[in-house]
């Protein structure tokens, strides 16, 4: 027999599964920050260019990857709210835009405390890292259109096309830096293999893990909160326990 | 076509235009994209003349003079093909060295000299403890060892 996974597309039923999911994603996400911090404070060699100022690259380039991967993810579930009408699908949209936004804004942050030290400029407006403030831009545009329309279903299509268009500009962050000249260097994780020392790899890929595990961890928090918010007048919501105290 | 499809093949069309577009405006932007010329492009005149603009590429080894007054650095930045002379005042980003990346804005002046006035340092994307470094250097210089002929394939990977 399949299971109905269309179950669990509804917001009553998800409620409760997130609820149960949340402590598997929030607390691997702990452990794995700090077994990630620990090597690449304590593990992983000095840099032979960089010195010790590469070790920002840790929370760097997990942040700028998640900031990508969760716009992407964004506009899919933004996309799926649209043709399918599902109510769930929007809600997972808004719900991952602020975390998406946060990693944006760290990767941008780290970005200039690391180019100050190396290059010699917070910043610069080289491709890399102009198509990633405007994708911040894009996340901070989603969540001001989202909350600026009164009716839920109208804001859910409005944000839904910016944020299906906006998607555009996540491959131009990826590629810039073949593209077109800039400061920024290239990638290190490559399809083809990663030009970095183990230990250094072991730690960014720990902490790339904790940030991923964090991100389903607090999205599955403000889904909760989305869907109760906005099922406050249905039968189920005033039949939970938590509502009754 | 149910609705449902519509909205997806909507949505897709929409997608591929928007893509599209973007596209071409930043191909046609390619110049104004990208963040600085390259040695070449200044010698076909490709870059702005008479206006300020950015030059990278790498410091040519052996080039780098620091002026007796202490502040002023010359340097040759080099694409490998063609190399352009710089002259700045100031003081130069830690990672300035010879054979690495750099990129620096400035204007390009009537003694063919580009007056700097930012110097940036361009690192790359490969990370490794120093004596993996030193690791490297001495196979390099090993290989160069065994086949004295081709030093010159050596030099070109130094400079790398």
């Amino acid at each position: 027999m399949a299971i109905n996974w269309f179950k669990y597309s509804a917001p009553s039923t998800f409620y409760g599964l997130a609820g149960k999911l949340i402590p598997f994603f929030a607390w691997p996400a702990a452990i794995l920050f700090v077994i990630g911090l620990y090597i690449g404070f304590f593990v992983a060699p000095t840099d032979a260019v960089q010195s010790e100022a590469y070790r920002i690259i840790f929370l760097h380039v997990p942040a700028s990857i998640l900031s990508m991967f969760i716009y992407l993810i964004m506009a899919g579930y933004a996309a799926l709210g649209l043709i399918f009408n599902t109510r769930l699908s929007s809600m997972m949209a808004q719900a991952l835009a602020p975390t998406g936004a946060l990693f944006a804004f760290v990767s941008l942050w780290s970005g200039a405390l690391w180019g100050k030290p190396m290059w010699g400029a917070w910043w610069v407006w080289d491709a890399r890292l102009t198509s990633e403030l405007i994708l911040l831009f894009l996340y901070l545009g989603y969540i001001a259109l989202q909350a600026s329309i009164e009716d839920p279903r109208r804001a859910d299509r409005a944000s839904a096309l910016l944020a299906i268009v906006g998607s555009v500009n996540v491959p131009i962050i990826y590629f810039s830096v073949k593209w077109w000249n800039t400061l920024h260097q290239g990638s290190t994780i490559k399809f083809t293999g990663t030009s970095m020392h183990i230990a250094m790899q072991q730690a960014m890929f720990a902490v790339l893990a904790a940030c991923w595990l964090y991100a389903i961890a607090v999205t599955l928090a403000r889904v909760r909160s989305i869907i109760l918010e906005r099922e406050r007048n249905t039968q189920w919501v005033s039949e939970l326990r938590e509502m009754k105290q | 076509m149910t609705p449902r499809q519509k909205r997806m093949w909507f949505i897709v069309a929409g997608v591929a235009l928007v893509a599209a577009a973007v596209g071409l405006v930043l191909y046609a932007l390619k110049n104004n994209v990208s963040l600085y010329f390259t040695p070449t492009q200044v010698f076909n005149k490709e870059a702005p003349q008479g206006r300020s603009f950015r030059i990278g590429g790498l410091v040519e080894a052996g080039s780098v003079q620091r002026e007796k007054d202490g502040l002023n650095t010359r340097f040759n930045i080099t694409d490998t093909v063609q190399k352009m002379p710089v002259i700045y005042k100031g003081i130069l980003p830690d990672l300035f060295k010879e054979g690495k990346g750099v990129v620096a804005q400035g204007k390009l002046e009537s003694d063919n000299v580009f007056h700097a006035e930012e110097v940036l340092a361009k690192h790359d994307e490969n990370y490794m403890p120093p004596e993996a470094v030193d690791a490297i250097k001495k196979a390099e210089a090993a290989k160069a060892a065994a086949q004295p002929n081709s030093s010159s394939t050596a030099n070109s990977s130094v400079a790398k």
